[in-house]
């Protein structure tokens, strides 16, 4: 479950090749150019690295917290069939977190560095998981809609240019579908259940709207910058476009459950094909991704604990004569 | 103290700012390269790795990461820094040139000469 990582709209352009080989950047682009996908050995421009290490990183971060607020609803799921779809959508996605990290880690950067990275607080996860789940409907509007938007997104990336990136993602996309199908069944048993459930859902619809809009990320400008990345096939698609696409999917199955999205100016413009919609709060979405959410402390302080108990079983296990390589693929 | 609302949470009784050491290296072990055979007569096809910290345990990793759906029989690990590959940069060395006919079925054509033989020798 993921949005698009976060693009710093301030990095400049022009500093992201200087120093590079022009011959070897024109291979390189023309490889890319060719549609041929980029292994992990390849000559590759410095930016490019950076940029894609950030990106799979925030992605397998995305999954590992996106667990933990579905998880705490394990127990409480209601029934047993959805007990144990739910402990198989989570393992489902704390695998995609460790599909992610193996392959940003081809290009350099260890797992404990970005589990460092993550227990810090310096790198980012998706802005939806620092929301908590209040009811079971909450962990039901995030199991089809978040994971929507997700498949939206991770579907366009898995054309990218990154080998092992664009694996990883064909595998993951594979198993958000039964994600979605769950999700989807779970909202429409309740929009069509009792009036109780159907409020319930209302109410997490209601407040699950505002993080949706936010899922995609603000509007990229269009800067030099993003025209570099996406023509290195680094950014697949703009957040604006991705969330068109998922309003176009998606509203409609909304509406056809007689739910109420709240947003009064929300609407298709069919002559340009576009949906209109208020502007989302891109204040609190900043102000929620530095650490002012409500639940931002705490996925952080539960993800240390995990890793903290964690450890002395790991140094038991390690052995002397173990020495790490870079894994292949 | 952490007043969530996740009752599992609530139970664990954590600190907001419960620091911690980092991670040191080989925290999270050696990779192991992951594959797996669907059914009995396929090919073993390489699938990923996993992180473990010996082969039973990435069997087990293995298994749990590339084998919890769909078909499979079998997986095997091997250590990363067990596998030897060739190199990207040196891919000419599987370059073909058409010549290399005589190494393809393609490459050998005898019906003209069979047809010509039998329409001369029609007796």
């Amino acid at each position: 479950m993921y949005g698009n990582a976060y693009i710093d709209p301030n990095e400049k352009a022009n500093a992201m090749l200087a120093g590079e080989d022009p011959i070897k950047l024109a291979e390189f682009e023309a490889r890319i150019a060719r549609g041929e996908k980029i292994e992990p050995k390849d000559w590759m421009p410095k930016e490019y690295r950076k940029q894609l290490i950030r990106m799979i990183e925030q992605h397998g971060h995305s999954e590992i917290i996106g667990a933990l607020p579905e998880g705490t609803w394990i127990t409480r799921a209601p029934g047993f069939k959805r007990k144990l779809a739910l402990m198989a959508k989570v393992q489902d996605e704390v695998g995609h977190a460790q599909l992610l990290y193996s392959a940003a880690e081809t290009l350099g950067k260890s797992r404990e560095d970005m589990i460092n990275d993550l227990i810090t607080g310096k790198s980012k996860y998706s802005n939806v998981f620092n929301y908590p789940a209040y009811t079971w409907a909450d962990a039901c509007i995030i199991a089809w809609l978040i994971d929507a938007g997700a498949i939206i997104n991770q579907v366009a990336n898995a054309k990218g240019s990154y080998g092992p990136y664009c694996r990883a993602l064909d595998r993951i996309c594979t198993e958000e579908s039964f994600h979605l199908k769950y999700g989807h069944d779970n909202v429409v048993t309740l929009a069509t259940g009792t009036p109780i459930q159907r409020k319930m859902v209302q109410e997490a619809l209601t407040r699950w709207w505002p993080p949706i809009m936010h899922f995609f990320g603000p509007s990229d400008k269009i800067s030099s910058h993003t025209e570099i990345l996406m023509r290195w096939k680094v950014k697949m698609a703009s957040n604006d476009d991705m969330r068109q696409q998922f309003l176009n999917m998606y509203v409609p199955k909304i509406w056809d459950l007689g739910l109420v999205i709240p947003d009064a100016n929300l609407k298709k413009n069919e002559e340009i094909g576009k949906w209109d919609y208020t502007e989302p709060d891109w204040d609190e979405f900043k102000r929620v991704i530095n650490g002012g959410g409500p639940c931002n402390a705490e996925r952080l302080a539960v993800r240390r604990m995990a890793e903290e108990k964690g450890r002395w079983v790991r140094a038991a296990l390690l052995r002397k004569d173990e020495k790490y390589v870079t894994p292949l693929a | 103290m952490i007043n969530s609302l996740d009752p599992r949470i609530k139970r664990e009784q954590i600190n907001e700012d419960n620091t911690i050491a980092p991670l040191t290296e080989m925290d999270q072990f050696e990779t192991y390269e992951v594959f797996h055979q669907k059914k009995r007569g396929d090919q073993h096809v390489h699938v990923g790795i996993v992180h473990a910290p010996n082969a039973e345990m990435a069997l087990l990793f293995g298994k749990e990461q590339f084998g919890r759906r769909g078909l499979s029989v079998n997986i095997w690990v091997v250590k990363t820094s067990n596998v030897f590959a060739s190199d990207y940069d040196d891919a000419d060395i599987f370059e073909t040139v058409p010549e290399k006919q005589y190494r393809e079925a393609g490459g050998y054509k005898v019906m003209d000469k069979i047809n010509k033989y039998k329409k001369e020798n029609k007796a």
